[in-house]
């Protein structure tokens, strides 16, 4: 029975892409997987192209390393929400699909959130209420519809880590510039000579407050889709 | 009745969900598009958040937070069960939702017509799930306290939402450069937007 099942889903993905399945594609980390993990910080990003998940973490950005926290946060989740879902994929009665993936994502929520109030304090109390956030993530719950409901758990796997670091990318480089700018620092360290204070430069405290996190969000979006015409939208 | 007074306006102008937080910013981008689907979304966030976060509050404080559970019997006083808050919340959000879709489909068609289609999207909004959260965050102490910080949390959300769409409905008219169109423009806008509401920020009442 399980084996008929799988049968037909493999049937069912040839004939999709009308590609014959070759013994390169069986491997774990064929060319075929390894895209499910790298388009996401391109072509097909959450954040500046899918247009998922800015809820919550743009909060965590006015420092370097609580965003490097909160994107590990995010990958660990959508991998092992999208491989536990992909799992029980046939299981799941379509109607109660959503309560079904809402308590798995909790449940990994609160694992996260319990392991980081013990091994980092001080960053969890940095990140206060966007740990919990990371349940109403719409790229967790968007991921999990798009793709872990129609694949196979490794490629889900795969999905999740790709699209959680494409994330993860975009917050650690909105955080890279406002630390910069807003406070001369890198990770808490000073990294702008003291010789340019000297001169007159003054740091930007404009890069600490929130709304700078939205506009360089929107000048990253702005330089990405300037390199990949065909994203503009009419 | 000062305090109270003191902290609604700070939750809708300085506290405010969209520009101080980045909540629900999700449905924020895709729905405001024009005026009158914006606004219906807004009252429906309203909505929900008037009856969730209280809710959650008499859960937490009886259920959940550290002695929550004394009321029912002595030993029970140093059971903290508050690492269970995040999927309670979620749960009786989802519940919650669902119910006023219900209730509100039974007793008034014209209204259902009007938020219905906007109901089940809340259930994922950030901005449900985040009120809830900073309410525990910041222990508010009173039932009237965090009833009044979710109408004001609500009405700044849906204030943002109908600001943003009226400039969005405006800005089809004007030239924008080809890779800024659509999301890029919306995000600078809603951080202007931010800028303007920082000047609320230094207001004590």
């Amino acid at each position: 029975m399980k084996e008929k099942d799988m049968n037909r889903q493999e049937g069912r993905q040839k004939s999709r892409e009308g590609v014959r399945k070759t013994a390169e594609e069986n491997r774990l980390f064929s060319a075929k997987n390894m895209k499910l993990l790298t388009r996401p910080f391109g072509a097909d990003n959450p954040v500046t192209v899918q247009v998922l998940g800015i809820c919550s973490a743009l909060a965590v950005t006015v420092k370097l390393q609580p965003a490097l926290v909160m994107a590990v946060s995010v990958v660990v989740v959508t991998g092992f929400s999208n491989l536990i879902i992909s799992l029980m994929r046939n299981t799941i009665p379509p109607r109660i699909r959503i309560i079904v993936q809402l308590t798995v994502i909790a449940t990994l929520v609160i694992l996260v959130d319990q392991v980081l109030k013990a091994v980092a304090y001080d960053v969890s109390k940095q990140l206060s209420v966007f740990v919990g956030l990371i349940i109403t993530n719409c790229i967790v719950m968007g991921r999990l519809e798009a793709f872990a409901m129609a694949n196979k758990p490794w490629p889900s796997f795969l999905d999740g880590i790709g699209n959680g670091a494409g994330y993860g990318l975009i917050l650690v480089v909105v955080a890279f510039v406002r630390e910069l700018f807003g406070s001369g620092t890198l990770l808490g360290f000073k990294v702008i000579p003291d010789g340019f204070y000297e001169a007159g430069y003054a740091d930007n405290g404009l890069f600490i407050l929130p709304p700078m996190a939205l506009i360089v969000l929107g000048v990253i979006i702005w330089i990405h889709r300037s390199f990949n015409r065909n994203l503009i939208e009419k | 009745m000062e305090n109270l007074f003191s902290l609604f306006v700070r939750s809708i102008f300085v506290d405010n969900m969209v520009f101080a937080y980045f909540l629900g910013m999700c449905s924020y981008l895709a729905i405001s598009k024009n005026v009158k689907t914006a606004f219906g979304l807004g009252v429906a966030v309203i909505f929900v958040m008037l009856i969730t976060v209280p809710v959650n509050f008499l859960i937490n404080k009886y259920l959940l937070a550290k002695g929550g559970l004394a009321w029912l019997a002595p030993s029970l006083e140093n059971v903290d069960l508050s690492f269970l808050s995040y999927i309670m919340f979620i749960a009786v959000i989802a519940a919650i939702v669902q119910l006023v879709e219900m209730v509100v489909e039974r007793y008034s068609p014209a209204l259902y017509s009007s938020l219905g289609i906007f109901l089940p999207l809340i259930a994922v909004n950030c901005a449900i799930m985040g009120a809830s959260l900073f309410m525990q965050e910041r222990e508010y102490a009173s039932l009237a306290e965090s009833t009044t910080f979710a109408l004001g949390s609500g009405i700044g959300w849906c204030l943002a939402i109908v600001g943003i769409a009226a400039i969005r409905e405006k800005l089809k008219y004007s030239q924008v450069p080809a890779p800024l169109k659509g999301l890029g423009i919306a995000f600078i806008i809603t951080g202007l937007m931010g800028v303007s509401f920082m000047c609320f920020l230094g207001i004590e009442l």
